[in-house]
């Protein structure tokens, strides 16, 4: 799967021997064969990353960083060996910018609370867009309420893509940073976070991406984009819950003050003063998620032997098929228009509430999610109460598809 | 009838059921005949946030009973506000406060009244409850 040898032909990824990776997709709900439609909320499992941690926990924990013997020192290197696995995922330039965390909450809060109390004085202004999730407002929300900065919101258009004359206008010497997703996860949309990175770092104000929806889907760079700050979650790239990386620039992560205090994080204590430990300790306080952090080295090692071309050249096709198929359902709005959109389709279904389609579609064994996604401001602007979603991933086949819009067809009989 | 009359009732009715989908259709059938109530009451302290969909529910007592309506943006939360509404509404306030509300399980729509769906049926029936304590600890 990795090699690619330019004398042969590359063969087509077989999609249907990965899919047979992950256990839970075998399973029945409601006793139908289940079609799993919302990995933009939490993604599944392959068995490589459940052995990875099994195998963590029979043959190798010990508490890390801590003790001289031999164990805790395995312990430390299975742990660091998943720091460098997601260095190298998101090719940052050192494994001290690559912090873990929970998730992609607690990356933003992070950086929210830390930079927040460090760079943010009264007046200044933390500009976000109109598609954030409610984890990219509320922390910012706060850190602008302590500060007493004021929090400005970039508007989209109707086909859900944010509107950067607007953000030209908006992005002023008052700015200490920007904070946007790279991929809306109740849209789809992808947003054009190279010219935001390069406008706001031409007047010197650093850019936070919350990549939590672009990370399974697509080749992220950080170099090359140059971001400040990027954070994703685990369980959303087919790693387990409670872990996530928050990568930042040494320049800042230095500046910034701790967020936890604790263990780890030190270098000396006494009850007068505390010095800390260098990055990126100083970030991590108390014992970690390591189990987490080996679950995660292992998704992100699948993800890359699988290769981002071959999944976004599928999911792609997907994605093509799946709004035409829906289109073709008289009384079908999709919800996220945007010419350049990751694999999600949110949409409405004409006369019918999205928790009924819901409803039914779980019945039939499918399970999408419904309501705002997180997104309550985003809805406000749709003029909506939420929407149905289909989120894929690359282990979606056609077939998942057919029976989605079969489902559809299903509850537009039975509802209208 | 006494509250649990009523509940016996409907799961009789449901028995005649043979599967999930004719369950639901007339449960779909029920949300859609009735407006519950009236639009001028669907005031925000009327207002039971879901995080799914949205109840509206208004009290209103009579010689120690209450009589409810409610209504609901989702027409199967609608359907099963009916059948809330059919058991608890013009009930004695304290039959009301003392409740059990066993028959949603047992006609095969519990789910709906799980957290997790946060359709607003949980707080929906917390909040008709409560009329019936505040109402039966007045006299
Ligand atoms: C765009 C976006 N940001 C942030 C989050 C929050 O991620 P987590 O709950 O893993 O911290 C999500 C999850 O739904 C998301 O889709």
């Amino acid at each position: 799967m990795t090699i690619n040898n330019i004398n042969t032909i590359p063969k087509k990824t077989d999609f249907e021997k990965i899919r047979a990776d992950f256990p839970l997709l075998q399973r029945d709900m409601n006793g139908k064969p289940i079609v799993f439609l919302d990995s933009g909320a939490s993604s599944q499992k392959p068995q490589q990353v459940i052995d990875a941690m099994n195998d963590y926990y029979a043959h190798q924990h010990a508490n890390v960083h801590r003790g001289v013997y031999q164990l805790s020192q395995e312990a430390t290197d299975a742990f660091e060996k998943g720091r460098r696995i997601a260095q190298q995922f998101i090719n940052a330039p050192s494994e001290k910018e690559v912090l873990f965390v929970r998730g992609t909450t607690e990356g933003i809060n992070l950086v929210a609370s830390s930079y927040g109390r460090k760079f943010l004085k009264e007046g200044d202004e933390v500009l976000i867009s109109a598609m954030e999730h409610h984890s990219n407002i509320v922390p910012w929300q706060m850190a602008c309420e302590q500060a007493g900065a004021n929090l400005k919101v970039i508007p989209i258009n109707d086909a859900g893509e944010l509107v950067m004359e607007e953000f030209d206008k908006l992005l002023n010497e008052k700015t200490k940073i920007v904070a946007v997703n790279h991929v809306s996860n109740a849209l789809g949309t992808i947003n054009p976070i190279e010219e935001i990175i390069e406008k706001a770092h031409a007047i010197g104000v650093p850019v936070l991406v919350d990549g939590a929806q672009s990370i399974p889907h697509m080749n992220v760079d950080v170099q090359a984009l140059d971001v400040d700050f990027y954070t994703f979650s685990g369980h959303k790239v087919f790693g387990p819950t409670g872990i996530g990386i928050l990568y930042g620039k040494e320049k800042w992560l230095n500046a910034m003050p701790p967020y936890h205090g604790g263990g780890e994080m030190i270098e000396t204590v006494t009850f007068e003063k505390t010095t800390y430990n260098e990055l990126p300790h100083k970030f991590e306080a108390g014992t970690p998620d390591i189990a987490g952090v080996v679950g995660l080295g292992a998704a992100l090692e699948y993800v890359q032997a699988i290769g981002h071309e071959a999944i976004q050249l599928h999911e792609h096709e997907l994605l093509e098929y799946a709004t035409q198929e829906l289109q073709q359902i008289e009384g079908i709005r999709i919800i996220g228009t945007a010419k350049n959109k990751a694999s999600v389709i949110s949409f409405l279904l004409d006369g019918t509430h999205p928790y009924d389609v819901g409803t039914i579609l779980d019945k039939l064994g499918i399970a999408v999610r419904t309501g705002h996604h997180c997104t309550q401001p985003l809805m406000n602007r749709f003029g909506i109460p939420g929407t149905v979603r289909a989120s894929l991933a690359f282990y979606n086949n056609t077939e998942d598809i057919d029976r989605l819009v079969e489902g559809v067809k299903r509850a537009k009989r039975m509802l209208l | 009838m006494s509250i649990n009359e009523i509940q016996d009732e409907i799961i009789e009715e449901f028995d005649f059921f043979d599967d999930w989908m004719e369950r639901y259709e007339y449960i779909i059938d029920l949300g859609k005949k009735l407006p519950l109530i009236d639009d001028s009451m669907k005031t925000e302290e009327r207002l039971i946030k879901g995080c799914q969909s949205q109840v509206w529910l208004h009290a209103a007592q009579e010689d120690g009973k209450i009589n409810f309506t409610a209504d609901s943006d989702a027409v199967i939360t609608k359907g099963i506000i009916a059948l809330l509404v059919r058991v608890l509404s013009g009930q004695p306030a304290k039959e009301i406060a003392e409740s059990e509300l066993y028959f949603i399980d047992k006609i095969g729509l519990k789910e709906h009244l799980s957290l997790t769906r946060s359709n607003g049926l949980v707080s929906m029936v917390k909040q008709m409850k409560r009329y019936g304590i505040a109402l039966s600890s007045q006299d």
